[in-house]
């Protein structure tokens, strides 16, 4: 199974809170907006990755699992 | 149905400098009554010409008609005559003179799909156009479907497919976060066929002449003739109808020719790519040839830039209408583009801190792909080639004065437009 992280960036608005829950593939770019090197997301990152998606105020992380 | 014409103009046949739009019975003595062609048919036909797109994307039209085709309680055709690209005076040329042969199109193209209503959308500046629309619907009959006209906002982004399904919707005319995509979910929540101007008027003459017909010009790849608007430091600027595979050479002598030795062209509008003029003359217009040099044909806009101006300050002027012309909806878009300015401006005026495009080039490795819509994504891909293009100008800018004359590429309705430039777009004109 795996699973890709979008971010909707009309909703993101800079909390960064993605970021501190998942440095490992998010990272912030200079004016505080989150980017994604890599939406695809490894196995032992999925939990992570769904409590940043469950944290971010605007909902705008999303993730997306292939199996749905 | 009319014989052929062979050879060119074909969508620009008839049509006379400074004129009226053309009649019903001007354009049908033309080109022929509108024919009767089986949805599958039609699809088929279009498909065998190798029509794309010509609203920038690129995109084959075939494949974009069946995507709509296949699906139920389909909605209206859109045909996307916003044209925001300030450089580009093609489809209001279309539009403005040429109405009945893309409604002609549409109204085809809504038959394929299985549309019962075409809406044209159009800027509401573009007065000449809206007027010819309206006047060429009121005098059709026997159309099977609904037309209406609509002119809505102006500004760069407001012409993106999902801006312009937004607004109809009843929203503002900004980019929406896809999918879902219009030919999924676009106008009252139906399947929509958006098309631009242009390749409307081009199927409207596949469906009468036919595919062979239709590549008796062009390449194998790129077959057909397309509408070019040429600017810039050209004796005649304006729209010309040229076929693929066309040298760039005589694109520039359709024009009339330079009016000076030409350092670059920017191919494809503001969305493009600077070319250095001596790469540029071997190219032909066609999609391999301008892909060599990192370029597409976009929305058909060639702007050709003299000596006697400066790469860096004209691409400065260009990025900061890019930045000024954000739909603000996207961080990345909205602060990345206006960092990315005013970063290429200390450049341009010499006040750039040492490293500054080694942090410019990074900036536009990370914003590219984060708006909702391609607008930075174009806005960056315009940056780099004047980093590379202009590289040798950038490196001389620190250390002195820059005496070229402004060139005044245009600019839209934006403040940083110069006194002037405005009537470029009313001159385009078909010789």
């Amino acid at each position: 199974m795996s699973a890709t992280l979008r971010i909707n960036p009309i909703a993101c608005e800079a909390h960064g809170l993605c970021v501190e829950l998942l440095p490992e593939l998010i990272r912030l770019d200079d004016w505080g907006y989150p980017i994604l090197d890599e939406s695809e997301v490894p196995s032992d990152l999925i939990g992570l990755a769904r409590r940043a998606v469950d944290a971010c105020p605007t909902l705008a992380l999303l993730l997306d699992d292939d199996r749905d | 149905m009319s014989a052929p014409h062979h050879g060119l103009p074909r969508l620009l046949a008839g049509l006379e400098p400074g004129g009226a739009p053309m009649s019903l019975a001007g354009h049908t003595h033309i080109h022929g009554p509108l024919p009767y062609i089986a949805p599958d048919q039609l699809i088929e036909e279009v498909g065998r010409s190798g029509l794309r797109g010509r609203g920038g994307a690129d995109f084959p039209t075939a494949r974009k008609l069946r995507a709509v085709a296949v699906r139920r309680r389909v909605g209206p055709v859109l045909v996307n005559g916003s044209e925001t690209e300030p450089a580009s005076a093609k489809d209001r040329l279309l539009l403005a003179r040429l109405p009945h042969l893309v409604l002609d199109g549409a109204v085809l193209a809504a038959g394929a799909v299985g549309a019962s209503e075409v809406i044209v959308k159009v800027g509401e500046g573009a007065a000449d156009a809206l007027d010819a629309l309206r006047g060429a619907v009121s005098v059709r009959d026997g159309d099977r479907v609904r037309i209406s006209v609509l002119a809505g906002p102006e500004g760069y982004v407001t012409g993106e497919e999902s801006a312009v399904v937004h607004f109809l919707n009843g929203g503002p005319a900004k980019p929406t976060f896809v999918p879902p995509r219009p030919f999924e979910r676009g106008i009252r929540g139906r399947p929509t066929l958006i098309q631009n101007p242009e390749t409307l008027a081009q199927l409207a003459l596949v469906a009468r002449f036919g595919s062979s017909w239709y590549r008796e010009l062009g390449t194998l790849a790129d077959p057909g003739s397309a509408l070019v608007t040429i600017t810039g430091s050209v004796r005649h600027p304006g729209v010309y109808e040229l076929a693929f595979g066309t040298p760039m050479s005589d694109l520039l002598d359709a024009a009339g020719g330079p009016v000076e030795p030409l350092q670059a062209l920017l191919v494809g509008g503001y969305f493009g790519t600077w070319v250095d003029a001596s790469n540029a003359v071997g190219l032909r217009l066609a999609r391999e040839d301008l892909r060599s040099v990192g370029c597409s044909l976009g929305s058909g806009v060639l702007i050709a830039l003299g000596e006697s101006a400066c790469g860096v300050h004209e691409s400065a002027r260009v990025i900061s209408y890019l930045a000024s012309q954000s739909a603000g909806q996207c961080g990345p878009c909205l602060y990345g583009l206006r960092a990315i300015a005013d970063s290429f401006g200390a450049l341009a005026d010499g006040v750039a801190e040492p490293r500054e495009r080694d942090r410019l080039l990074r900036w536009c490795a990370d914003v590219r792909g984060r708006g909702a819509c391609h607008h930075p994504d174009g806005a960056v891909r315009f940056v780099e080639s004047a980093l590379r293009v202009f590289a040798r100008d950038l490196e001389g800018h620190p250390r002195g004065r820059c005496d070229a004359l402004p060139a005044g590429l245009p600019l839209g309705d934006s403040a940083v437009q110069p006194p002037g430039s405005a009537n470029r777009r009313t001159r385009a004109l078909a010789r």
